[in-house]
């Protein structure tokens, strides 16, 4: 079977026949709440996602962590429900809930049993516009927050690292803040600044309703009219956020923590994102972060540093295009014990002049394509995460139009437009490198 | 790395679902039994095979050798280097997965139908030809020794290593299954070997299947894939004493927040009584904001960002635990919380309320969880491991709803024990003495 396998080589890589791609179809309120439904009728069970456009990047300044801050609160008292019932609503019923924010949207989640869909509506309709907002609320849930702070971010030198590298990297552009909010902004965030986000954020024409699951659209638009329906909108304008000059320096971040066990050397570039109608040039840094490091054998960067010359631990390049603004490329190294942060930048340098040089291997380019293919297949598996990646997609200035082109704009870009991208990266764009370690003395 | 696997235990032990879910026991030509999910909507199959031992089978002084072992198969197999490996399973766009837990070994694997002969014939290569060589072993070793670094700069590694420690003394549990930077240092190519002739056997293999396979193409992929495998493995371990007593154990840590490990002795999944200790568990800390510690830790105190409790159903040697983090110094008073709901809990069991609650919640979200073809497969794979019959799936929520008030509290009275209750606490805790 094996030496079958060898023969096959290339011929294998066609996909047989079309990938029966899920059913999604797309239809607007009256009052401009925009709808997304995803069918899959494996199993009874909905995921229901409302999705704000408005995140940690939209916040006022000085007043970090505000979106969060609102995402936390959003689960107390209501004109309709009292504080926690929402959760327990849903948990009563079977089902799960959370939310979460990032720099360009808010969401919240309900996966549940398919009939009880219209009850995650009802609910997530009032919430959106009477959330009553008191201040024993806003105090403890404030406490609540320095502890998630504490956990994820302050407990943690690689989290501290990467808050640094990121407010170095964007100078004027709000994605420099942590979504979370720095600590010393957080402890003053008060009821007026939540109240006021929440009023001029919330409203259903700047929101997008996913239902994902064993449901249909007409089903849909009809419990979504009952619902959401009479919500009144806000007239809420086009995101203006401030922009970052040219940015004409290189830069340089250095962090010692003695909590670090791994150093390691990092370079991150402003690069562009996917923008509507326009993708090539995102589909392009895609699969060049594919090529230098979406493999831990195959790919440039840890075949060369992992196992040829065995001087990293683990390397890899990242690059994540789903953005309303401007995005991050980076490469990244950790050395293995005895090879310093200057030795593995150099490290990191040689291997890149070697691919601007050398350009890009055919049989490789074909297999992720392949591979870009065949996860269209495997993410039906899991109707939640295709759900989420149309609701991170529409509110980053994408259409649904836009999703359903992205696989085969991928399949169509060039070895010649990938080399074009990463010399825009590499060449031509200022960069921050930043290392982590440990103080010397440890 | 030993909580994770430990949550993924609880999982798997919510996870079997209902209703529309049809599993089919299927006997391949060559015996070997495996438990089905046919479903063709997407055109690939998922595949969980867990042979139990785990890494609780490492040999004496050859601690790390199970979970190393692990890390190497895809490193390399029959004629091909890892680097041609890797490429062939890339072609194929096959996904495989190599797990070490404790108690088992899981390989899990998602091949598309149209390539399912060839991705199959790379994981019997994986499983059953593992090439070890030196180079891909030392490679692999040093990875392995960067995570026990990390793991000893990591906060929840470093409590997790101390309770267990403390619990399971000399017992495999009693320490990482990483191993140590000295046993993982002196492993040989023959140790790697021995792993594998201990772990993969025929007599502690579990199967599950979903997606897009028929029961007869299944039966002969199996033979293929598992037929050559030996009948029997090294013996399994020795049920684990249980050491701790009650206290407070402080770890200190240079951290703004304090990591707490919490815990005593549990209940065994085929304990006659383990349903009523399933829902109590979900009630005191089930990991939602309805549970009790939550309710007083998070929502009504701010102490902690989260905190939850779970029954951890070691095979060899069960506990009942939970774990939080708190600011150093909110971190007594929310031990102090702690003990205090586990000892009224203990005295007095829970609300009708509560009950209801937990029952309404357990039984609605149950036939939810068969989503996605590979999570069918792990769940049929745990559910043989865990002794199920393979109708549990009809009785379960019956048996959940069974639980009575009264239930509750004998088992409440049975299990939490406030004066065993030990907490590990990494940080630089503020009014904690770690005498205690």
């Amino acid at each position: 079977m094996l030496r079958f396998a060898l023969a096959a080589g290339l011929a294998a890589m066609a996909l047989t026949g079309p990938a029966r791609a899920a059913e999604v179809t797309e239809f607007t309120l009256e009052n401009g709440l925009q709808v997304v439904v995803i069918e899959d009728h494996r199993t009874p069970v909905v995921v229901h996602m409302l999705w704000y456009r408005a995140g940690a990047a939209d916040e006022p300044i000085g007043s970090s962590g505000i979106a969060h801050f609102l995402e936390h609160l959003m689960f107390k008292a209501t004109e309709m429900l009292e504080n926690g019932e929402f959760s327990r609503t849903v948990e009563a019923n079977g089902g799960s809930d959370n939310a979460f924010t990032s720099w360009d949207y808010t969401g919240y989640i309900q996966r549940i049993a398919a009939d009880r869909l219209g009850l995650m509506m009802q609910m997530e309709a009032d919430r959106m516009r009477n959330l009553l907002l008191t201040d024993e609320d806003i105090e403890t849930e404030r406490s609540v927050i320095l502890e998630e702070r504490a956990q994820r971010t302050d407990s943690s030198a690689g989290a501290l690292f990467t808050e640094q590298m990121r407010a170095s990297l964007y100078l004027a552009h709000p994605y420099r803040i942590p979504i979370i909010g720095w600590r010393h902004e957080v402890e003053t965030l008060g009821r007026e600044d939540v109240f006021e986000f929440y009023q001029d954020h919330y409203a259903p024409d700047n929101a997008i309703l996913i239902v994902a699951g064993d449901v249909t659209p007409d089903e849909v638009r009809a419990l979504a009219e009952q619902y959401y329906g009479p919500l009144e909108p806000s007239g809420i304008e086009a995101r203006e956020r401030p922009m970052d000059p040219p940015i004409i320096a290189d830069r340089r971040v250095y962090y010692e923590d003695p909590r670090v066990s791994d150093p390691y050397v990092i370079r991150s570039y402003l690069a562009p994102e996917r923008d509507p109608g326009d993708q090539r040039m995102a589909a392009a840094l895609t699969l060049l972060s594919n090529i230098l490091g979406g493999s831990g054998q195959t790919s440039l960067m840890p075949r060369i540093l992992q196992v040829e010359e065995e001087r990293a631990l683990y390397t890899s390049a990242s690059y994540g295009g789903t953005n309303l603004d401007d995005t991050v490329f980076s490469i990244f190294n950790v050395p293995v014990p005895g090879v310093t942060l200057e030795e593995a930048e150099a490290d990191m340098d040689r291997v890149i002049a070697q691919f601007l040089e050398e350009g890009i291997d055919p049989e490789q380019f074909e297999r992720i394509k392949f591979q870009w293919a065949a996860d269209q297949i495997f993410m039906q598996d899991d109707v939640g995460q295709l759900a989420r990646s149309y609701g991170a997609a529409l509110t980053s200035g994408l259409t649904v139009a836009d999703v359903q082109a992205w696989p085969d704009i991928i399949a169509s870009i060039t070895e010649e437009e990938v080399m074009d991208a990463a010399r825009l990266i590499f060449e031509e764009t200022h960069s921050v490198t930043g290392y982590l370690t440990a103080p010397e003395d440890q | 790395m030993m909580i994770r696997a430990f949550l993924t235990f609880l999982v798997l032990l919510a996870a079997p679902a209902q209703a529309q879910v049809d599993i089919r026991q299927v006997t391949s030509p060559g015996g070997i039994t495996a438990w089905l999910v046919q479903d063709d909507t997407i055109p690939f199959v998922a595949l969980d095979i867990r042979f139990q031992g785990g890494t609780s089978l490492d040999a004496p002084g050859k601690r790390g050798a199970t979970y190393l072992m692990t890390g190497l198969l895809e490193e390399g197999a029959g004629d091909l280097d890892s680097r041609e490996f890797a490429t062939r399973v890339e072609t194929l766009a096959a996904r495989f997965g190599f797990d070490a837990s404790v108690d088992s070994v899981s390989i899990t694997a998602q091949m598309l139908t149209q390539n399912r002969d060839e991705a199959a014939e790379l994981l019997r290569l994986a499983l059953q030809e593992p090439s070890f060589e030196q180079d891909d072993l030392d490679r692999v070793r040093g990875q392995v020794l960067a995570i026990i670094d990390r793991n000893a700069n990591d906060p929840s590694e470093i409590a997790g290593t101390e309770f267990y420690a403390q619990a399971f003394g000399d017992h495999p549990y009693g320490s990482p299954q990483e191993g140590t930077s000295e046993s993982v240092t002196a492993l040989t190519r023959q140790d790697m070997i021995d792993a594998h002739r201990a772990v993969f056997a025929r007599d502690r293999m579990y199967v599950g299947a979903a997606g897009d396979i028929s029961p007869e193409e299944l039966g002969l992929l199996l033979d293929e894939l598992l037929g050559d495998l030996p009948g029997t493995g090294a013996p399994m371990p020795e049920d684990a004493p249980y050491e701790l007593e009650g206290g407070i154990t402080v770890i200190d840590y240079p951290t703004p927040q304090s990591t707490a490990l919490f815990g005593h002795r549990g209940i065994a999944f085929d304990d006659p009584e383990f349903f009523p200790a399933f829902v109590l568990n979900q009630i005191m800390g089930g990991g939602n904001f309805r549970s009790r510690l939550m309710q007083e830790v998070r929502v009504d105190r701010g102490l902690t960002y989260g905190i939850s409790t779970f029954l951890v159903l070691f095979d060899h040697g069960p506990l009942m635990m939970g774990q939080f983090s708190s600011s150093n110094e909110l971190v007594a008073e929310a031990i102090d919380v702690l003990r205090a709901e586990w000892a009224e809990v203990a005295e007095n069991g829970v609300t009708e309320e509560e009950l209801e609650a937990a029952q309404l919640y357990m039984t609605g979200s149950y036939p939810l969880r068969f989503d996605g073809n590979s999570n069918i497969a792990s769940i049929l794979a745990g559910m043989q491991a865990d002794g199920m019959p393979i109708d549990y799936i009809n009785t379960r929520n019956d048996r959940v709803n069974a639980v009575t008030l009264d239930d509750v509290r004998a088992m409440a009275a049975r299990l939490m024990d406030p004066d065993a209750l030990h907490v590990v606490v990494v940080g630089q805790p503020q009014g904690l003495d770690g005498a205690e």
